[in-house]
């Protein structure tokens, strides 16, 4: 076993184990089950194993696709960004398929969720791994399509077959600008493979605008697959799939795809300060934009799922504003684990709910499962980045860095993201107040009880890296993190004072709160985008719809049924007066006909 | 004064205008079937009339080795007409049994 084939055997394991599933599958539940967290497993040893691999491997390539002057190969980019990337989703998804164990007990369609899990780990794997374009986008799409299956998983329920169906066909939109994107780099450098790209990078910073638009078409990618504006609609619909699947989804394999493929491209978009500047501003908005609606929901999920897309809004933002790819990076890194921390609880909340989401039916589950609670406070002071001075939870260090690079390089995203963290903070803990304190609502929350030990145990063990995750000896195994300069000193005073003010209006608001004292419809409505899009979708496809059938009826039907069946009757109309029943008339056609035949033999 | 290859060749042509005309202007289909008859002879004559002037050149140019090939096909011509009439002529007794007429203007049903 080498560096070489390594890469391979963590790709192909996943599949070969969906594969499997979906054979064998069927007959034995443990054995899908087995299958899939083994492979899991399988990946997640050999990604530490190769994080520790000194050196760089070097090229590892099998050509595909050979054309005159174009070619695209299938291979294994292996470097510090994917090895850390592997190390991410490849510890996460283990404990995730394990805690699915004890999470998809007593639901239907095992084996087909197994699957789908596995599906779902080959295609992420494939994305960091790929070492060019185009097999990235074939993965990328791949990732949509495992996605649509997970998220469809209850497909008898139509919010959930809506939901996946969205899903779908919102990053439809945002893939086919990267696909733009992708043409628009290969015209420029004929090729599709990122070493080459890289090295063309002067080439071209020579048509800065072009450059620019090929940038932003390629974000449009992430704008999709990491919910960003104004594509976030399809994230907290998602959440209709099952717990651990939101959780893998927002965690390591679905919308840190987008994240992670700026960050494969960014040595082009460091070129393009015009991109990043739009990516920074898309990243702000939608970090504010997404905490100001997680402020009023109500389902325990879709709280977090708006706290994902505010957390990506930083990632984006980092993108945008840092000088290295690792700040976002290292925020991708401890908000895996944090956030698939806190769905994983979520999941082992509604499990002892009995499939209730609603937090107002909650109430008082801190005696009632200890152990949830506990590493929920842990996932909530990581997200709310609690912290100061040379101390804090994971989100704390990966958060601020973001937040500091954009102060000095953009002040006012900058203190968008420090309103956020605050919004942050009173969302997680009115969460935090409403789920675990106060009186139980509702009779299953006084029923409650805690979750299995396949449940608890990754959330201990997720429990760990999202407290520590953050500390600068474990990021500086990871990442090469640097810190911006003149960072004006009240900017942590003022991060500090957002979390405590934040937790302090929770505390307020919903210690004893029986239902919300707040009712804001504004962020409760999702700042309306989600109405006016279907607005726009329903009339845009009503009308297309129209004019399609009206072209259908009058003009395709004109041209291909009406005019030339009118045609042909007509001609036979013409043509039947030639049988005129004489025998001699046909002898004296015939005989005519002869002599044109030798006329025309013979006389040209 | 000998008959040449154009004279034969212009009684055959005589001989099958005769029949086309016939052909085309007679009503009675027993007359219309002897008019195809003699356009076929007609062929048939030009066909033995090429055949006996080409052995004569044959017979000067190769010194007595001579080819009948055209003359004995003209004989199987005739054979297989003779069958061809036989055939005609129980079709006609078949239509005048079922149409009681031989007049080409009333069998004309197969039209629109």
């Amino acid at each position: 076993m080498s560096a070489a084939t390594v890469p391979w055997i963590i790709l192909f394991a996943p599949l070969v184990a969906a594969a499997l599933i979906l054979f064998f599958g069927k007959y034995s539940k443990p054995l899908s089950a087995g299958l899939a967290i083994a492979a899991a497993v399988v990946c997640g040893v050999l990604s530490w194993w190769l994080f520790f691999q000194p050196g760089n491997p070097g090229p590892n390539q099998i050509p595909w696709i050979e054309l005159a002057g174009f070619s695209i190969p299938i291979g294994m980019l292996v470097d510090p960004l994917s090895r850390t990337m592997l190390v991410v989703v490849n510890t996460i998804a283990p404990l995730v398929f394990i805690y699915s164990l004890g999470y998809m007990a007593h639901e239907e369609g095992y084996w087909r969720y197994f699957a789908g899990l596995a599906l779902f780990l080959f295609s992420m794997l494939g994305i960091v791994l790929a070492d060019n374009f185009v097999m990235m986008f074939i993965f990328w799409e791949l990732v949509g399509a495992s996605s649509y299956i997970l998220i469809g998983h209850y497909y008898g329920k139509d919010s959930a077959a809506d939901a996946s169906k969205q899903a779908f066909l919102v990053n439809r939109i945002g893939d086919f600008g990267f696909m733009l994107g992708i043409l628009m780099i290969w015209m420029a450098t004929q090729t599709v493979v990122f070493g080459e790209i890289f090295s063309k990078t002067s080439l071209l910073e020579s048509q800065p605008v072009y450059l620019t638009i090929a940038c932003i078409l390629i974000f449009c990618g992430t704008i999709g697959k990491s919910a960003q504006l104004p594509l976030h609609v399809w994230l907290p619909n998602s959440m209709e799939g099952p717990t651990p699947v939101s959780s893998l989804l927002h965690a390591a394999t679905m919308v840190a795809a987008g994240v992670f493929m700026l960050a494969r491209f960014f040595p082009v978009l460091e070129a393009a300060p015009d991109a990043r500047e739009v990516i920074a501003w898309i990243g702000g908005l939608t970090c504010l934009a997404a905490g100001l609606m997680a402020t009023q929901q109500n389902d325990i999920k879709r709280i977090l799922a708006y706290s994902t897309i505010s957390q990506l809004g930083y990632m984006v933002l980092g993108v945008g504003v840092a000088d290295t790819p690792d700040v976002p990076m290292f925020h991708l890194f401890t908000h895996a684990f944090f956030k698939c921390l806190l769905f994983l609880c979520a999941g082992s909340v509604i499990v002892a709910m009995h499939h209730e989401q609603d937090i107002w039916k909650m109430g008082a589950l801190k005696n009632k499962t200890p152990i949830t609670f506990l590493c929920l406070i842990a996932g909530t002071l990581a997200l709310t980045g609690f912290g100061f001075g040379p101390f804090g939870f994971s989100g704390f260090y990966s958060k601020d860095l973001i937040i500091e690079w954009a102060i000095v390089k953009a002040p006012v995203l900058g203190w968008i993201a420090v309103l956020t963290a605050g919004l942050t903070s009173f969302y997680m803990f009115r969460l935090f107040f409403v789920v675990f304190l106060g009186a139980p609502r509702t009779e299953s929350a006084k029923k409650a009880h805690e979750s299995p030990l396949v449940m608890i145990l990754p959330l201990i063990l997720l429990a760990i890296p999202a407290f520590a995750g953050g500390f600068p000896f474990v990021s500086r195994i990871f990442f090469q993190l640097e810190e911006p300069e003149n960072v004006p000193h009240v900017v942590h005073f003022a991060l500090l004072a957002m979390f405590l003010g934040g937790f302090a209006l929770a505390w307020a608001l919903y210690r004893r709160a029986e239902k919300d004292p707040l009712s804001i419809p504004l962020f409760a409505n999702r700042l309306y985008i989600d109405p006016v899009y279907a607005w726009i979708v329903k009339t845009f496809q009503d009308g297309v719809g129209w004019l399609a059938g009206w072209a259908d009826r009058w003009v395709v039907d004109l041209f291909v049924a009406q005019i030339p069946s009118k045609l042909v009757w007509a001609c036979g109309y013409v043509l039947r007066f030639l049988q005129f029943g004489n025998i001699q008339a046909y002898a004296f056609f015939f005989g005519a006909g002869v002599i044109g035949v030798i006329y025309f033999l013979i006389a040209r | 004064m000998t008959p040449t290859l154009a004279h034969y060749l212009l009684v055959s042509g005589l001989l099958f205008t005769i029949g086309l005309a016939g052909v085309l202007l007679r009503r009675n289909i027993l007359i219309i079937f002897m008019c195809l008859e003699l356009m076929l002879n007609a062929a048939n004559l030009s066909l033995v009339a090429f055949s006996r002037f080409n052995i004569t050149a044959q017979a000067t140019a190769l010194q007595g080795t001579v080819n009948y090939n055209g003359q004995i096909l003209v004989f199987f011509i005739i054979t297989v007409a003779a069958a061809e009439v036989a055939i005609g002529l129980a079709i006609i007794v078949a239509l005048f049994r079922a149409r009681q007429t031989t007049h080409v203007e009333d069998l004309n049903s197969l039209k629109f």
